[in-house]
Parts: C-alpha cells; sequence; structure tokens
C-alpha cells in the first residue's frame, strides 16, 4: 500500500498534482481548528474590507473574515462529501459484490434497480426533499438521502470486477472448502476491489459534493451551517459582484474548484494504476498526459 | 428480427420500472415529511392578507382532495397514480389558476432544446476529438486538450455557468446573460425573434458543453486507445487501407457503441445540469419553474416539474436505447 502511494507519487505527476491540491485543501480544513472567530458569529470584522495582511481573503458584507469563515466551510463541504461516500461505498460493495457473484435472476433483479437509480434525474427528487422537509432540511438529512441515491454507478463497476473474480480459480477452492457465499464475498473478493473502491470514493466526493453546492446556493440546505455552496449563496443576496466585493465569491469558488480538481485527478490517476494496460502505454508514450 | 423484438421489449420493461421506481421515491418523499403540505400551502397563501375563516376551510378541504390526502392510505396511493396519468397536478399556486401542466407545457420546449442542442454537440465533438486523440496519440495539440478537458470535466455544472456569468456579466458584457428571448420582443417564428433566442441559448449551451466535452473526450480517448492494439487495426494498417478510412469506420465506429450507453446512463446528471443552467442563466425552462416554485412554496408546481424530469428522462433513455441495434448490429443478427 506505502508502496503503491509512494510510486504513484513519484511516477504519475496527475497523481502528484491531484495529492497537492487535496492535501492543500484539507489543510485548510484543518485549519478551521486555530480559527479566532466563530463560524456562526456575524459582524465580527470590519465589513467589505478588501484583501489585506490583517484578512488576507477579505471580509465579507455580513463582518466575516473570508479566510477563517472559508476554513469551517470547507470542513463541512468535505466532511459531508466523505459521509456520503462512505455510507454509499456500504451500498454499492454489498449489491455490486451479490449481483456479480450470485449472477441469474439475483443479478438480473437488482442491476434493473441499479440502472433505474443511475437514470432517475436526482436534482428535482432533493429539491422535492428540501421543498417537504423545509425548516427540518439539516445536513445529516441530506447526507442520508445522497447516499441512499447515489450508490448505483459504481455498484454496476463492483459488480462487473465481481464477475470476472467469480470465475477465478480461488473462489472455486473458496467453494468446495464449505465457505459461506458472505465469507466469499468479505473475505476473498473484497480485497480485489478496494482499489476500484478507493477511486470511486473519489469520484462519489466530487458528485455528492457538486449537488451539495448547487443545493445551497439556491438556498435549498440548511443555509446558516457554513459551507462553500453557503458563502456563495449569501454572497449573492448581498449581491456581491454588483457591490465589487469579489472576493467574497472569488475564493470560495478557486478553493472548490480546487478540491474537484484534485479528487478528479486522484480519481483517474488510480484507475490507471488499476488497470496495467493504460499504465504499460502510459510508460510506452514516455509519459505524455 | 426476433432479438431486436426481444431488445426492445427488455428496454420497455426497465422504463416502466425506473418509471415506477421514480414516482414511488416520489411518493414516499411527500408523505413522509413531518410537515403537512396542505398547511404550509395555506400558511404561504393567508400570508398575503385577510382572509376569512370560510375561504380558509374550502381551500383546506380542496388542496387536501388535490394532494390525495384523503382516504385510506391504499386510497391515496391510487388517487396519486390516477392524477399522474392524467398529468393533471391542480391549479398552480404561485401563477392563480394556471393549471400547473400548462405551466410545465409551456416550459418544457425551451428545456428539450437546450438540452437536445447541447447533448447532441457535445457528444459528436467531444467522441470525435477523443478518437482523434487516440488514435493520433502523441499530437501535441490534442494532448493540451486533453489537459484542458481534466479541468473543466469535474467541476460542477453550477460553478461553470457561475463563473460564465460573471465573466460576460460584469468582466466582458458581449452575450446576453439572462433570459430566453430579448425583452418585450413577440413570440414567433421570424427571424429577428429566432435570432434572440439563439444568442440567449450561448452562455447556457456553453456552460453545458465545457463540462460535457471532457468526459466523452477522455472516454472516447481510452476507448480508441485500446481498440488500436487489436489485431483487425494491425492488420488493416498493414494492408495499407488509408489511416482515415481505419480511424472513421474500424476503430471509432466500435468504440462508439459504449458510448452510447454511456450517453443513456449519463442523461440522468445531463438533465440535472440543464435545469441548473437554466436557472442560473434565467432561462424559461423547468429549471426555472422548479426553483422558482420552491421559492414561491407551490407544492403542485414542485411535484408536476419532479414526475415530469422522471418521464422525461427515461423516455429519452428509452429512445438512445430503440435506436442502439442501428450502431451495433450484434443486436439485430444475434
Amino acid at each position: 500500500m506505502l508502496t503503491t502511494l509512494r510510486d504513484l507519487l513519484r511516477y504519475n505527476a496527475q497523481f502528484r498534482i491531484g495529492a497537492i491540491l487535496v492535501v492543500s485543501v484539507a489543510t485548510m480544513a484543518g485549519l478551521s481548528f486555530v480559527s479566532p472567530y466563530s463560524p456562526i458569529d456575524t459582524f465580527v470584522v470590519a465589513p467589505d474590507m478588501p484583501p489585506s495582511p490583517a484578512h488576507p481573503f477579505g471580509t465579507t458584507s455580513r463582518g466575516q473574515d473570508v479566510f477563517w469563515h472559508l476554513t469551517f466551510a470547507i470542513r463541512n463541504t468535505l466532511a459531508f462529501g466523505i459521509i456520503v461516500a462512505v455510507l454509499s461505498r456500504a451500498f454499492s460493495l454489498t449489491i455490486g459484490l451479490l449481483s456479480g457473484y450470485k449472477g441469474g435472476w439475483t443479478d438480473r433483479v437488482l442491476m434493473s434497480i441499479n440502472d433505474t437509480f443511475i437514470v432517475i434525474p436526482l436534482f428535482p427528487i432533493l429539491v422535492l426533499f428540501y421543498f417537504v422537509m423545509r425548516d427540518r432540511m439539516s445536513w445529516t438529512a441530506l447526507a442520508l438521502i445522497m447516499a441512499l441515491l447515489g450508490w448505483a454507478y459504481d455498484a454496476r463497476l463492483i459488480r462487473s470486477l465481481a464477475m470476472s473474480l467469480k470465475t477465478r480459480e480461488f473462489t472455486h477452492t473458496a467453494v468446495f472448502s464449505g465457505m459461506s457465499t458472505r465469507e466469499i464475498l468479505v473475505r476473498e473478493h473484497l480485497p480485489y476491489v478496494m482499489p476500484i473502491v478507493f477511486s470511486t470514493t473519489m469520484n462519489n466526493m466530487n458528485w455528492s459534493i457538486g449537488l451539495e453546492v448547487t443545493l445551497s446556493v439556491l438556498g435549498f440546505t440548511d443555509i446558516n451551517a457554513p459551507t462553500i455552496g453557503g458563502m456563495i449563496y449569501w454572497a449573492n443576496q448581498h449581491t456581491a459582484m454588483v457591490a465589487g466585493v469579489w472576493w467574497w465569491i472569488a475564493f470560495p469558488v478557486v478553493l472548490i474548484v480546487m478540491l474537484f480538481i484534485g479528487l478528479f485527478l486522484l480519481a483517474v490517476s488510480m484507475n490507471e494504476h488499476i488497470d496495467p494496460r493504460s499504465r504499460l502505454q502510459r510508460m510506452g508514450a514516455g509519459g505524455g498526459t | 428480427m426476433r432479438s431486436y423484438a426481444k431488445h426492445i421489449a427488455r428496454r420497455f420493461a426497465q422504463f416502466l420500472l425506473v418509471v415506477f421506481i421514480g414516482i414511488n421515491l416520489t411518493y414516499v418523499i411527500t408523505h413522509m415529511t413531518p410537515i403537512d403540505p396542505v398547511e404550509q400551502s395555506i400558511a404561504a397563501v393567508t400570508s398575503f392578507g385577510n382572509t376569512s375563516p370560510e375561504a380558509i376551510a374550502m381551500m383546506r378541504q380542496s388542496l387536501r382532495e388535490l394532494y390525495g390526502l384523503t382516504g385510506g392510505p391504499f386510497e391515496q396511493y391510487i388517487n396519486f397514480w390516477r392524477r399522474i396519468a392524467i398529468a393533471d397536478f391542480g391549479p398552480s399556486l404561485s401563477a392563480f389558476p394556471t393549471p400547473v401542466s400548462a405551466l410545465i407545457a409551456r416550459a418544457l420546449p425551451w428545456t428539450i432544446g437546450l438540452l437536445v442542442a447541447a447533448t447532441l454537440i457535445t457528444w459528436t465533438l467531444g467522441n470525435l476529438l477523443g478518437g482523434l486523440a487516440g488514435y493520433y496519440h502523441d499530437k501535441r495539440s490534442l494532448n493540451v486538450l486533453a489537459v484542458i478537458a481534466i479541468g473543466l470535466h469535474p467541476v460542477p455544472y453550477y460553478i461553470v455557468a457561475f463563473v460564465l456569468l460573471v465573466m460576460f456579466g460584469y468582466v466582458w458584457p458581449l452575450l446576453p446573460i439572462a433570459g430566453g428571448y430579448g425583452m418585450n420582443m413577440e413570440q414567433g417564428f421570424n427571424v429577428p425573434f429566432v435570432l434572440s433566442v439563439l444568442k440567449h441559448s450561448i452562455l447556457p449551451a456553453l456552460s453545458l458543453m465545457l463540462i460535457g466535452l471532457g468526459g466523452w473526450f477522455l472516454g472516447m480517448r481510452s476507448l480508441v486507445s485500446n481498440v488500436v492494439s487489436e489485431d483487425y487495426v494491425v492488420y488493416a494498417e498493414l494492408a495499407g487501407v488509408d489511416r482515415r478510412r481505419i480511424l472513421g469506420s474500424y476503430v471509432m465506429r466500435n468504440a462508439l457503441v459504449p458510448q452510447v450507453t454511456g450517453l443513456a446512463l449519463s442523461l440522468g446528471a445531463i438533465f440535472n445540469g440543464a435545469i441548473i443552467t437554466e436557472q442560473v442563466f434565467g432561462y424559461p425552462g423547468i429549471g426555472s419553474l422548479l426553483v422558482s416554485a420552491v421559492y414561491a412554496g407551490d407544492y403542485g408546481l414542485v411535484l408536476g416539474v419532479t414526475t415530469v424530469s422522471i418521464v422525461g428522462v427515461s423516455a429519452a433513455v428509452l429512445i438512445i436505447d430503440l435506436a442502439y441495434p442501428l450502431l451495433d448490429p450484434r443486436v439485430r443478427v444475434a
């Protein structure tokens, strides 16, 4: 595991850039623990101040320091992505492994449901969810429903791997030595799909954070919890662009774009690392992109 | 021919399943709410002024029937489906007394137009460029394109649309940033109106394309670079077949098959993006309708847009699935 990480860092530029971006965003989130201001307090500093040594990213019209507020926002946004990713991994692993291993009717039924969740447009459903929940809409409720809706694409990927694992020699050995289906899936197959689970985690985080940002920019979440989308929402409410308070919007946008590109690069380079064909081609091609 | 019929039957069953599960999902969400939607709607309406208690009681009664909250659980469920089957979501509360279905019907062509045009252009262009990049993998310009694609692809629709809005709205006001056509313009099929519609659609379409392009580009590039090493391609190259013909009819055609499946699978996500983009640019489609319905507390309209979206997207997927055998003859003959 550690050698893989070292190799990736040394030989794969995409992974390196992705790691740098994600680590710097995570450091930013970590800084929230030493913030001199509380995230819920407003008007603690002079409003509408441009970036200066005292306030490196300026201050908002609500009298918050953009830099320190951003540390809380990115921490919440990251935590949201991680929670959704971990929960939805549990679904996609269970369904993917079971569907691929069992085959037949189990597979057909599970994959029909799976394809349904891939196709259904989630945004209107999430908006409807907010509409009926209104003030009771919380961060946890949103994370839960997104985990329930966001497992399908990766379950299909895991299934295709499980299908090929099923025909391998060691699976037959395991069956003949009397292991139960659950044991085979957890002890024999799970380790093989873990690499792909890691790379889908990154993509899933991109997906869930993207939707969360969108929903909170529109004000369809708990707008009082500091998140990246929430910051843009308040900036829009105060018409920050028209008022010339560009730093209120620019810094959150830059930070979130860094996170998206970083996570995506990690996912892409890990995928490439898992698939030996593309790894070979990369070496042969002399590392073009 | 029989296998084609089987393909159609299977896809149609999947379409019905998507609609069934999707509508049930909306039913569960709307009925598991801790808040009474009827009381909420009444509160929204009565907050504007004095309403007599009798009028409120009447409104409550009609809303209860409208949202199928009368009768037993089974009766409610049947009523819910009956309303959706005849596309009757009652009058809109925010645009009273216009029926919800009329509002949606007015907005739908805008969304479909934007979505179909942007998706077709993005898919074709992305696959074409991706195919070229996979086949001529040492071309510098194509590799630069790959870097741009990787940089843009993971950014969510809202952020790209928003950045475009800021760029063309504040920094460099070149294109219209709001609405679907020029203000005070008579809607009709004449040259100035069509031009105005096209001009207004540039930014929304561009933001959809900027994000969509990367996915198809990267997907096609890796597919093509796998197909290129197949024996039949090597054979064709040794036999001296024209390179362009190899790329067009041997490599790309085979690599396109999974990309069509990919289009069907990602249509839901593209639709999400389209309605988000619409909201940013104030485009008069169902995305803007949905968001303003939420702000206005219009329950029937939100429910209507959600169900229409589910049925619409799954119908579009069905159409792609039915066209699939045209590209992949194995479905026709096998």
